[in-house]
């Protein structure tokens, strides 16, 4: 038996995920295609606000989505119904997207339709606030949903989630005159997170906030095509 | 993550001929402001190598500190949760991290056979 060794190597324990999502990121970029990963944790409305947005974009762009879900196919077939490209990524026992997942996922997609024809791509990621801000998919911007029903505490408790967000949507912001809820002590706990972040007040019922967030999106997404 | 671990130490390992040398122990860096609680990677890690080239392996944690910097004064302070992350110096808001989001192997500890 020899003497131990010890190598040296400061190697990131998610260097594969990171080197797939680089690829990933350089397939979007060949077909020209703006990738959101959408995060949030279970109910906070990302399947709602995706069938809102999806129908107003389609005016101006073409969209497609993977769905993320753990179990089920629910969400994919709820979108499914606005005839556009869906393909359902179930993870099993996994909690969040990672970047083979997603690779696999527009895999399918590529054999459903052109993605040259597409200007964006919505990943829905798994309902969860912890692991899917650890796992980068590809993707250009990350966008956290947070509920106002879920507390305004929620930046401090997942400050890795919010602090990785582009933007963070407040959604159900019309249930705000029936919750004992403070937005403004939410914002300053957003802002103590992450300052940077570009910040939304959403509601699917009124669709109070969607001008703004389609707003977003295709400022994102004409930036992106230049 | 653990499995994040394990294909990163396959990836190691293929380089080294698995087959002649026993790891003794993983040596990682864990910063505190991520989503890893270190003893449950060890747990869960110890369990998914039950039996397998990594059997015998030990894992040890340093945990860096979550530091952030602040961008009125340029001092470097440690965030809290308590007081909104904000700097104890100048009440400023969290906007560059110098250090605790590390997740790293920093080194392996192995014998040949």
């Amino acid at each position: 038996m020899h003497l131990p060794i010890s190598d040296k190597i400061e190697l990131n324990i998610l260097h594969q995920n990171s080197h797939q999502a680089e690829k990933n990121k350089v397939k979007f970029n060949n077909y020209n295609l703006l990738c959101l990963n959408i995060m949030s944790s279970p109910g906070a409305g990302k399947t709602r606000l995706l069938e809102i947005t999806l129908e107003d974009l389609s005016t101006e762009f073409q969209s497609a989505v993977l769905e993320g879900d753990m179990t089920t196919n629910l969400d994919a077939a709820r979108l499914e119904k606005l005839n556009i490209p869906v393909v359902p990524i179930t993870t099993g026992r996994a909690c969040h997207l990672d970047a083979n997942m997603v690779s696999g996922g527009f895999k399918l997609l590529e054999k459903k339709i052109n993605p040259c024809i597409l200007d964006i791509l919505l990943v829905e990621n798994v309902g969860n606030l912890v692991c899917p801000a650890e796992f980068e998919i590809g993707e250009h911007f990350k966008v956290a949903l947070l509920s106002i029903t879920e507390g305004e505490d929620k930046p401090l408790k997942y400050p890795i989630m919010f602090r990785e967000a582009d933007l963070i949507l407040i959604t159900k912001v019309d249930l705000l005159p029936h919750l004992n809820f403070d937005i403004n002590e939410l914002k300053s706990n957003i802002s103590s997170t992450n300052p940077k972040a570009d910040v939304i007040e959403i509601s699917s019922i009124t669709k109070s906030g969607f001008d703004l967030w389609q707003k977003w999106i295709s400022e994102k997404i004409l930036k992106f095509k230049k | 993550m653990t499995k994040c671990l394990i294909i990163s130490m396959e990836e190691w390992a293929e380089k080294k001929n698995k087959e002649k040398i026993i790891v003794e122990k993983i040596n990682l860096k864990i910063g505190e402001f991520t989503c890893v609680e270190p003893i449950s990677l060890i747990n869960t890690f110890n369990a998914a190598v039950l039996g397998s080239w990594l059997d015998s392996s030990e894992i040890t944690v340093e945990t860096i500190p979550f530091e952030g910097k602040c961008s009125k004064c340029n001092r470097s302070y440690y965030p809290k949760q308590e007081n909104g992350y904000k700097s104890p110096c100048c009440n400023f808001n969290l906007e560059e991290i110098i250090s605790g989001r590390e997740l790293k192997i920093a080194s392996i500890d192995f014998k040949e056979k």
